[in-house]
């Protein structure tokens, strides 16, 4: 059992690490708040990017630098490129006005309730007597070969974990993928027109 | 080495809540799709902190994971919204009523 004080005993912070951290924290936090106040979708999917390369920074400032590479690249490269491009595709890229609140009394409750929410995670963050488990159930983020001279073994040891322990999830995140590439096909793919008349009673059927 | 772990515990639950907030206040599905994503994000964080802590690799393996599921979701859920945008011809979650009784 290791408790939360010593985990959160480390040795002291260097300047540049503050530093990065504060940057990073600056440019997460911006993007966030950007994403939700954004009256155009395309400039929340902007802000978006930069959250995700702040959070990139902190991966990279916390020795997960493959994970870094992974989100710029499956993050910003390819889900932010998806969300644009139906974005554009469906052509709602124009302003939206969010000063008119359809539910009265909704947004001063869900404010309400994420205060709430917030504030319960960090007071129990800061006071709760935590049970984390044993350290290193899975492995070292070290590898054994990797020396003070040789570069972290950071990846090698992330895939070998993959393909070992978590071997029956990772084929399972593999069925997943492909079943929502099929989904996402079967989505998109307009209904075969045989007959033109059958396809405008369906369609009034369906719109009614 | 890098700033205690408490620091990125807390900016990700300022995060999770950002989005929390954007989930329950926008209108937009598509804005809300990347709320959820800023959530995840949050979440994401949170693991590699804790791998960081405890010095254990399966932090850092289920953030992959979480990617995997993320992306995912959002082929799927941008596929509903494109075949619904054909139909109705708006992404605004409150138009989307035929359900009403």
């Amino acid at each position: 059992m290791v408790h939360a004080t010593l985990l959160l005993a480390s040795t002291r912070p260097t300047w540049p690490d503050i530093l990065v951290f504060a940057a990073a924290a600056a440019v997460i936090l911006v993007g966030a708040v950007g994403v939700v106040t954004s009256r155009n979708p395309v400039h929340a999917a902007l802000s978006l990017v930069m959250t995700l390369f702040g959070v990139a920074v902190l991966f990279i400032e916390q020795e997960a630098d493959f994970l870094a590479a992974v989100q710029i690249i499956v993050y910003a490269g390819a889900i932010v490129v998806l969300f644009l491009f139906v974005i554009m595709f469906l052509g709602v890229d124009r302003a939206e006005d969010i000063n008119v609140e359809p539910l009265v009394g909704q947004r001063p409750l869900a404010f309400v309730f994420s205060a709430i929410t917030l504030g319960g995670v960090l007071a129990m963050a800061a006071t709760a007597h935590w049970v984390t488990g044993a350290r290193q159930v899975v492995g070292p983020i070290e590898g054994h070969v990797a020396g003070p001279n040789s570069p972290a073994g950071e990846p090698a040891q992330l895939g070998k974990q993959l393909f070992t322990t978590y071997l029956f999830a990772f084929e399972a995140t593999a069925a997943l993928l492909v079943i929502a590439v099929v989904g996402a096909v079967v989505l998109a793919r307009r209904p075969p027109t045989v007959h033109a008349d059958q396809e405008d009673t369906s369609d009034s059927e369906l719109s009614a | 080495m890098s700033l205690s772990g408490a620091w990125y515990l807390g900016l990700a639950a300022i995060v999770f809540t950002i989005g929390a907030i954007g989930l329950l206040v926008r209108r937009n599905v598509l804005i809300m799709f990347m709320c959820i994503e800023l959530m995840l994000n949050a979440a994401n964080l949170t693991f590699v902190t804790f791998a960081r802590m405890l010095h254990d690799i399966g932090g850092q393996a289920v953030v992959f994971f979480v990617l995997v599921v993320a992306a995912a979701e959002v082929v799927v859920g941008l596929g509903i919204v494109v075949t619904n945008f054909r139909r109705r011809a708006t992404t605004v979650a409150d138009d989307l009523d035929s359900l009403k009784g």
